[in-house]
């Protein structure tokens, strides 16, 4: 719409989906949640709030409650931007997306769908219909920097899932590349440290060092530009900030939670 | 223009059904403002950020520069003319005089409208759930204090109004036939 209002662009059509019934529902289905793409962020948090804590917390960060209140994370997948607040989230849940045409609908995971800054997989007759994500099994965290609290994009976020279920530590870099980034080798490190002590089972601390090597295992995985918003040095150093931090909280959250 | 890129669409604004022939691309703002000449709202960035065309769009608050109008068709629209019934201004805007939570004013109707919205949602907020609430809005001028301020005085009056009427009124009728089961 900014686009539009400033005559940046001149699409030769453009069609409104927010009035299509079957865009707006969510359920669940084999176990899953099914999340239709025109589900607002206000109802994100009002009504997944519980089961999607860190798609939750995203959407709070989401510009203003009028923005969130007709923003959509179908049309944050749709952007594709590296700054999507909803994506770090999905990609920590390994979630994935549904498109749909004539043709019948298809399901890409998350990380797949998104290719480069603001280009999908969709193709030019499919419609993102509905994105598919496991409920949280732990303790999720989503944290992001900006200038301030609100109508802010990020400057650099991070998007933190603890997986108890399966014995797993996800994070996910945004705005600090490309795309998302799957902070993989900080995923193993993490793993290893948290198996080797078996915390999974005493829900022990972790050291104060594995934190710190863990944000610093997220830094290298950032692979960030300079900017309006931020040099790529700051960048860098600020995802590990969060990675350590967000770690931190969802750890002490999955101690206290038995 | 051709004629067959009007569209004929009816908004409900304020309680009043408004046919309007518009271009699709019309703004709901310069709709509002322009064809239905309700200038309250106001028009700052015209790019989502500033907040001060804020309107409710079936009881959500929504950036008007953000949204066509046939977006809005058939649904219930209420802009900042909307809350004062005649003379008698809306709680809200009573709030905002006696606080003196206006300057230049220029933003009050965005404000007012996402502080409607707040207290419909939430009628006891706090002040972190005020200035939540408001983030999302620009003022130049007040430095945010006074605006906070009458939004948490018109909830506190809103409460205490609550509390009155929550007196109950005996109705003795009610009661016997709630005792007896008819």
């Amino acid at each position: 719409m900014v686009e539009l209002n400033f005559a940046r662009v001149r699409p030769e059509a453009v069609m409104d989906l927010t009035r299509v019934p079957e865009l707006r529902e969510w359920g669940t289905e084999n176990g899953r949640l099914r999340v239709g793409a025109g589900i607002t962020y206000t109802r994100v948090i009002r009504e997944l709030g519980d089961r999607l804590p860190g798609l939750a917390m995203a959407s709070r960060t989401v510009g203003s409650p009028q923005i969130r209140n007709r923003g959509t994370v179908g049309g944050n997948l749709g952007t594709a931007s590296p700054a999507g607040d909803a994506l770090p989230p999905l990609y920590v849940s390994d979630a994935e997306v549904e498109l749909a045409s004539v043709e019948g609908t298809r399901r890409v995971p998350v990380a797949e769908f998104v290719k480069a800054p603001k280009r999908t997989a969709t193709n030019p007759e499919e419609l993102i219909s509905a994105f598919l994500v496991p409920e949280a099994g732990g303790p999720q965290q989503y944290a992001k920097i900006g200038p301030r609290n609100a109508m802010v994009i990020a400057v650099c976020s991070l998007g933190l899932a603890v997986h108890p279920e399966r014995k797993e530590v996800c994070a996910c870099i945004g705005s600090a590349g490309p795309t998302p980034i799957r902070a993989c080798e900080a995923e193993d490190f993490i793993r290893g440290v948290i198996e080797e002590e078996g915390l999974w089972e005493s829900r022990g601390e972790l050291a104060e060092a594995a934190l710190g090597r863990f944000g610093e295992l997220v830094s290298e995985a950032a692979r960030p530009i300079s900017d309006v918003r931020g040099t790529a040095a700051y960048r860098t150093h600020a995802v590990g900030v969060l990675a350590r931090r967000t770690l931190g909280w969802a750890w002490n959250e999955y101690r206290g939670g038995i | 223009m051709h004629q067959e890129d009007i569209v004929i669409v009816t908004l409900k604004v304020n309680g009043v059904e408004r046919p309007l022939a518009v271009e699709p691309r019309r703004l709901l703002c310069d709709a509002l403002r322009e064809d239905l000449g309700l200038t309250g709202t106001n028009l700052g960035c015209e790019q989502g950020v500033c907040g001060s065309c804020t309107v409710l769009v079936d009881g959500e608050s929504v950036r008007s520069c953000l949204m066509f109008a046939v977006q809005a068709g058939g649904c219930e629209i209420t802009t900042v003319e909307g809350l004062a019934s005649g003379e008698t201004l809306h709680p809200l805007q009573a709030a905002f005089w006696e606080k003196q939570a206006l300057q230049c004013g220029f933003c009050t109707p965005g404000f007012l409208m996402a502080g409607v919205e707040l207290l419909r949602r939430n009628p006891e907020p706090d002040e972190a759930g005020v200035r939540a609430a408001l983030a999302g809005n620009t003022c130049r001028c007040t430095g945010y204090e006074h605006i906070v301020d009458a939004v948490l005085a018109a909830a506190d009056g809103a409460a205490r109004e609550r509390t009155f009427a929550e007196e109950p009124e005996v109705d003795v009728a009610a009661e016997v036939v709630a005792r007896e089961g008819r």
